[in-house]
């Protein structure tokens, strides 16, 4: 069986968050790691491998710095690593950046392909269902547990207050969740293994059925008009000098105050 | 001398701090208030490979060098000393005599199990009468057949109880030289836990590390099958000395750590605790002692990782190892001492891991060759 897992380097919001001039995030200048919901998607597939027996691969599109989750993937079981990186391919919307993956997908026998949910950075949730709908293959989203049955993939998918759980023919393509496993540590041998390893680059010469229109910055049909950070509203209130009884009557009149109740 | 770490270093770290921060550090205070061994923690690092890294694959190993089993031990004292002791006891001193003197079948049946983490390391050179005066060692071992049968005690062994494989150094012959003097020789074994007549004394009480488990080893006619002799018979001190050589390097990783993660409290710490109006790391004389205090670890940090490089290069490197641990030792002591002080009256209590870490500091200028043995291994060179 062969899997995919595709993984993105996002910059670790616990370090703080740089901005650039224009609006757009300084990813250089902020720590990075494997997207979270990405890594649990990742250990799904090498439980699967230790499982079933597997190939894994793991692919991530970015800048050549990217090359380092590749690695620490690597270090925690995956096979190989393939990074798609080529700056027309850079200023990619959810549709670029599927576009660009689909067709880097192509390339590759896989039987079952895995995203994260969504990535901490963007919180779209759109590519992994988009690569799928590229690849016309079914998606399964939301996977809180995936097993293996037969030529077909059993899913439990996150709904609300219960799970539904759907099966589908291989090749799919499946969306974890971070809540899906707690992945693995790297072992050191692992790590020394994986920076021996090569990796596999790709531009844009790689990618298989893709039409220029629908890449990079000029593809992307989403504009960004401006960013920011998180500003907040008001300082809030402190009020300490307040008897059970006084602090509920407080609360109360203020939540009417506003309307909320 | 470049000490920036390359890449694989620098992710090893990363992954060594983590496991440390995520799965040493909310354990620490449990494990030294309850004394018990942090199976659970041990269980996981044997799982990682974090008990083989220095041991080559063919072995069951990690197959990477020293300074990564260094940083491993760096890593885990400076969030719980008991953690980083366990690995650091495991490896220097059962794994590694084992792989330097072992034969392929001793390897194959003892090193491969221990470097995978599906068996744990032990130690035995200490006796109640015999620390740093190796000559008054009492455990004897006489050649009886094809085996070897063992008689006496050892005590302060790390690991202790919760070891399965032990290497234990014992007497051998007794040599009396032309004026008459009489001198023994020892004799390195691979002794296996269950082994009949091999059994366990007392645990010690100890002052810091509380969860590593300290026990007292009796050896009460205990037959070891001859192959189980390490190296060649009448070697055992130069064995055990080597060893201390190799183990003295990750007691000073770990004595460094402890140190550095004193001063990294102590600068939370200091910024946070107000009086007369402001932080307290806004007076000088908090300044001056925190820079004195990360300038000592900076230096100890430096030695102790020329000693682990020298033990990847070199093939004596006796001198570099006692520097290394001479000096993170007193560093350690030092730092931890006015960690606590810089914290007041809370330094003083449990709730601070500072507390801990001057209790757990104390032990590395004392255990595997105290302060004053590492003078005389550097005072003997200097002046041979």
């Amino acid at each position: 069986m062969n899997i995919v897992v595709c993984i993105k380097q996002v910059p670790d919001t616990k370090g703080g968050v740089v901005f650039n001039a224009d609006g757009t995030l300084n990813r250089a200048a902020m720590l990075a790691i494997m997207n979270p919901d990405d890594k649990a998607g990742l250990e799904a597939a090498l439980r699967l491998k230790d499982e079933y027996g597997a190939h894994v691969t793991v692919l991530t599109m970015g800048l050549p710095k990217a090359e380092e989750v590749l690695r620490e993937a690597m270090a925690m079981g995956a096979d190989e690593g393939i990074l798609v990186t080529d700056r027309v391919l850079g200023g990619a919307d959810t549709w670029a950046t599927s576009t660009t993956i689909a067709g880097a997908l192509r390339n590759i026998d896989y039987d079952l392909i895995i995203t994260g949910r969504q990535a901490i950075d963007g919180d779209t949730a759109q590519v992994g269902p988009q690569i799928a709908e590229h690849l016309g293959i079914p998606a399964i989203s939301y996977a809180q547990a995936i097993k293996i049955d037969g030529d077909s993939v059993v899913v439990e998918r996150q709904f609300d207050d219960r799970y539904h759980v759907l099966k589908a023919k291989m090749p799919c393509l499946v969306t974890a969740l971070s809540e899906l496993n707690e992945p693995r540590y790297m072992t050191p041998g692992g790590i020394f293994d994986a920076l021996e390893k090569d990796i596999t680059v790709w531009g844009r010469a790689d990618l298989k059925d893709v039409d220029d229109s629908n890449l990079g910055l000029s593809g992307s049909p989403t504009k960004i008009a401006r960013a920011s950070d998180k500003v907040r509203k008001s300082e809030g209130e402190l009020k300490s000098d307040l008897s059970a009884d006084e602090a509920a009557t407080y609360i109360f009149d203020k939540l009417s105050e506003n309307n909320i109740i | 001398m470049d000490f920036t770490l390359d890449k694989k270093h620098e992710m090893a770290q990363n992954l060594f701090r983590d496991f440390a921060v995520n799965e040493a550090r909310p354990l620490a205070q449990e494990t030294d208030e309850t004394e018990v061994f942090p199976r659970a923690t041990v269980e996981k690092m044997q799982k990682y490979g974090f008990m083989g890294i220095a041991v080559p694959k063919e072995y069951g190993g990690q197959g990477c060098d020293p300074l990564t089993y260094v940083m491993c031990v760096e890593e885990l004292s400076k969030e719980c000393g008991t953690t980083g002791v366990i690995v650091s006891a495991h490896s220097s001193l059962c794994c590694d005599p084992i792989l330097t003197y072992g034969t392929e079948e001793q390897k194959q049946k003892y090193l491969v199990p221990l470097a995978k983490g599906e068996k744990l390391g032990a130690f035995a050179l200490t006796e109640p009468g015999a620390g740093t005066d190796a000559q008054g060692a009492q455990t004897k071992a006489i050649l009886d057949g094809d085996e070897y049968v063992l008689n006496g005690s050892k005590c302060f062994i790390t690991n202790g109880k919760e070891a399965d494989i032990y290497i234990v150094i014992a007497v051998t012959e007794v040599q009396t030289d032309a004026r008459g003097r009489k001198k023994k020789r020892f004799s390195a074994f691979i002794v296996e836990k269950g082994t009949p007549g091999f059994s366990f004394g007392t645990k010690e009480k100890k002052m810091g590390i509380r969860g590593s488990s300290t026990y007292e080893l009796i050896f009460e006619d205990c037959r070891i099958p001859k192959e189980n002799l390490l190296g060649a018979p009448g070697k055992g001190f130069g064995i055990a000395m080597h060893t201390l050589d190799g183990g003295r390097i990750g007691i000073a990783a770990q004595a460094l750590r402890i140190a550095e993660g004193a001063l990294q409290r102590t600068i939370e710490f200091t910024n946070e605790r107000k009086q007369f109006g402001r932080s307290i790391s806004a007076f000088q004389n908090t300044q001056f002692q925190l820079a004195n205090m990360a300038t000592k670890v900076e230096a100890a940090k430096l030695l102790v990782y020329k000693a682990a490089q020298a033990k990847a290069t070199q093939k004596s490197y006796s001198v570099e190892a006692a520097m290394a641990k001479l000096a993170a030792a007193e560093v350690a002591m030092d730092v931890t001492t006015k960690a606590v002080q810089l914290h007041g009256g809370y330094g003083y209590t449990r709730e601070y891991d500072v507390e801990r870490m001057m209790r757990d500091a104390k032990i590395t200028e004392i255990y595997e060759g105290t302060s004053e043995v590492q003078r005389m291994v550097i005072s003997a060179n200097i002046l041979n």
